[in-house]
């Protein structure tokens, strides 16, 4: 299957051995869209490399830009300021949303729902537009400065922001309506690709992914950055791990999203929005890991500086690339139509995967 | 590396000359050119950064767990220090399995969250692995290191961590680290007739395998 298959979101290429139609084996061929980012990174300076990992997982650039800000604001020992800190988790929380309603449009049309995409798409247009509008780009944003923020927020922000996060409560219902329900989608779902909490933790799967498998842990909530620990907000879990559960997960996930957006905006602190750093960023030689919860789990940076200009290394963990491993755990057993449902609903990207 | 002194710039002249145009005016009346690079970040100084090395970033560790692991594996500890408030213990690379068994079972570090390398060419044992750890019970993480020369090899760790089999493979893809007892260690992002290992420090950004890259794309070079 694939790599030119408009199931495998990208170049994922995966061999099946199959008895009939049942899959006995897989493998999955990577690498397809490896650009070598980490070789890239040690020839760029700080502030150089930050638009690249915006390339890497393209549906959520805003995630991964924060968390390669704050790794290297870790290394630095300095602190983006709170305004910058709300105004940032806003952005993120609305990405995450918006890469869960690209996962739920490409996944139900993988399956055979072609509604919701339509209806996906219209939603997450309008995070787009915030997106533009805050920082003139749409999908590769670097929208986060290392130290805090490039551009102040523009006027109606909080406006836009509130707007989407109104109309977005019964939008979700909408969804809901076509799918949670639907007779289709419950027996191409229920009971697909099961992974259960110990395989799910033994292969390093996080994300909501985990949570559907019930494993309460979220990053947010066991490391809080950004401004995450001023919110509340629930984590919710699944209990069987099947494609279901991650499905009603992912849903969960974009209404609590919502909630910290109306509790950020509530009140944005005033102040700075940069942090005291020089224009030529020269890290004190040591390393960081530094974790963050991207829609799709925990995207980590690790980073090895030697005191100069450019880093000695960085390593991305990819949330992609991990939990694409529980794969061939998840895949065994089921006919070749679930293979497609499989893998939309570990949600990868591949640009992530290969970097 | 040669233009050191001219990289810092490129980022700042397009990310300086926004906001000037986007944000309330507060400081456009004069020359634009001039002064492009100066409103976006207020503190110009860049001497807060520099006093900053003095302060040691780097302390050894001595906690309890380092403790109850000095008791067990003894000299196999080479080192427990703490950089920035992470812990970070090098242990002896023969021991690697032993000592991934312990945490993962008595110090209950369920999940290995990453692993990869860093190559230090000048340095004895030119390559480190590094394994980052975390504990979902004790919400804590530990990152672990191994020295590793040449052609030396690593005990894999596939055994204790599944999520070590790809990371395994693409360590060795990327810096030709063998790990011995990996159930299937080949190239993973790589083709897998590629020769040379990118990740090295020794391989230059613009090295490809030419001959590779000639008979299966048919091009002269991929750059």
């Amino acid at each position: 299957m694939g790599p030119q298959h408009p199931s495998t979101h990208g170049v994922l290429r995966v061999k099946l051995k199959l008895d009939g139609e049942r899959v006995i084996g897989s493998e999955c061929i990577i690498g397809y869209l490896h650009r070598g980012v980490e070789k890239i990174a040690e020839h760029r300076t700080y502030q150089q490399f930050a638009p690249y990992v915006d390339r890497m997982d393209y549906v959520a650039a805003v995630s991964s830009g924060l968390g390669y800000c704050e790794a290297v604001e870790k290394l630095l020992l300095v602190e983006a300021p709170p305004r910058a800190r709300v105004i940032r988790t806003i952005l993120t929380e609305l990405q995450r949303i918006a890469s869960h309603l690209l996962w739920l449009g490409t996944h139900a049309l993988d399956i055979g729902a072609l509604t919701p995409l339509f209806y996906c798409f219209r939603e997450r247009e309008e995070i787009l537009k915030i997106f533009e509008k805050y920082c003139g780009a749409r999908l590769t944003t670097h929208a986060f400065r290392i130290g805090g923020l490039q551009y102040e927020a523009y006027d109606t922000l909080e406006k836009d922001v509130e707007r989407f996060c109104k109309d977005f409560e019964s939008r979700i219902v909408e969804y809901e309506t076509l799918l949670t329900q639907n007779r289709i989608w419950i027996g191409r779902t229920k009971g697909v690709g099961i992974l259960t909490a110990k395989d799910a933790i033994a292969f390093g799967v996080t994300g909501p992914v985990l949570r559907a498998s019930g494993v309460k842990w979220d990053i947010r909530k066991a490391a809080p950055y950004a401004a995450y620990d001023q919110y509340k907000f629930e984590i919710p879990v699944g209990t069987t791990g099947d494609t279901y559960d991650r499905y009603l997960v992912r849903m969960e996930e974009m209404r609590q999203s919502r909630l910290i957006c109306l509790q950020a905006i509530e009140n944005i602190p005033t102040g700075p929005i940069m942090a005291k750093v020089g224009k030529v960023l020269k890290p004190p030689p040591g390393e960081v890991y530094h974790a963050i919860e991207a829609p799709k789990g925990e995207i980590g940076y690790y980073i090895v500086s030697d005191g100069t200009i450019q880093p000695y290394r960085v390593h991305i963990r990819p949330p992609s690339f991990i939990n694409l491993q529980a794969f061939d755990r998840m895949v065994r057993g089921h006919l070749v139509a679930d293979v497609v449902a499989i893998i939309g609903t570990i949600d990868i990207v591949l640009g992530e995967v290969d970097r | 590396m040669a233009d050191e002194s001219k990289e810092p710039k490129p980022p700042q002249v397009p990310t300086g000359d926004k906001p000037a145009s986007s944000t309330p005016p507060v400081s456009t009346p004069s020359a634009k050119p001039a002064d492009a690079s100066t409103p976006a970040a207020p503190p110009k100084p860049p001497a807060p950064a520099s006093p900053k090395p003095p302060v040691v970033l780097q302390t050894p560790l001595d906690n309890e767990l380092v403790k109850r692991f000095r008791v067990k594996f003894g000299a196999a500890l080479l080192d427990a220090i703490e950089d920035r408030k992470q812990a970070i213990l090098t242990v002896d690379r023969a021991r690697l399995v032993e000592v991934a068994l312990h945490l993962r079972d008595e110090e209950k570090f369920d999940m290995l969250a990453d692993l990869t390398a860093v190559d230090w060419p000048k340095r004895d044992k030119r390559f480190d692995v590094v394994l980052d750890l975390y504990s979902f019970p004790k919400n804590e993480r530990l990152r672990l290191k191994v020295h590793a020369a040449d052609a030396e090899e690593v005990p894999s760790v596939v055994g204790v961590w599944q999520a070590a089999n790809w990371q395994e493979r693409e360590v060795f893809d990327m810096f030709g680290i063998v790990f011995s007892g990996h159930p299937n260690l080949k190239r993973i992002l790589l083709p897998d007739e590629w020769l040379g290992y990118p990740l090295r420090k020794d391989y230059d950004i613009l090295q490809q395998d030419t001959a590779w890259v000639r008979e299966n794309l048919g091009i002269e070079s991929g750059q």
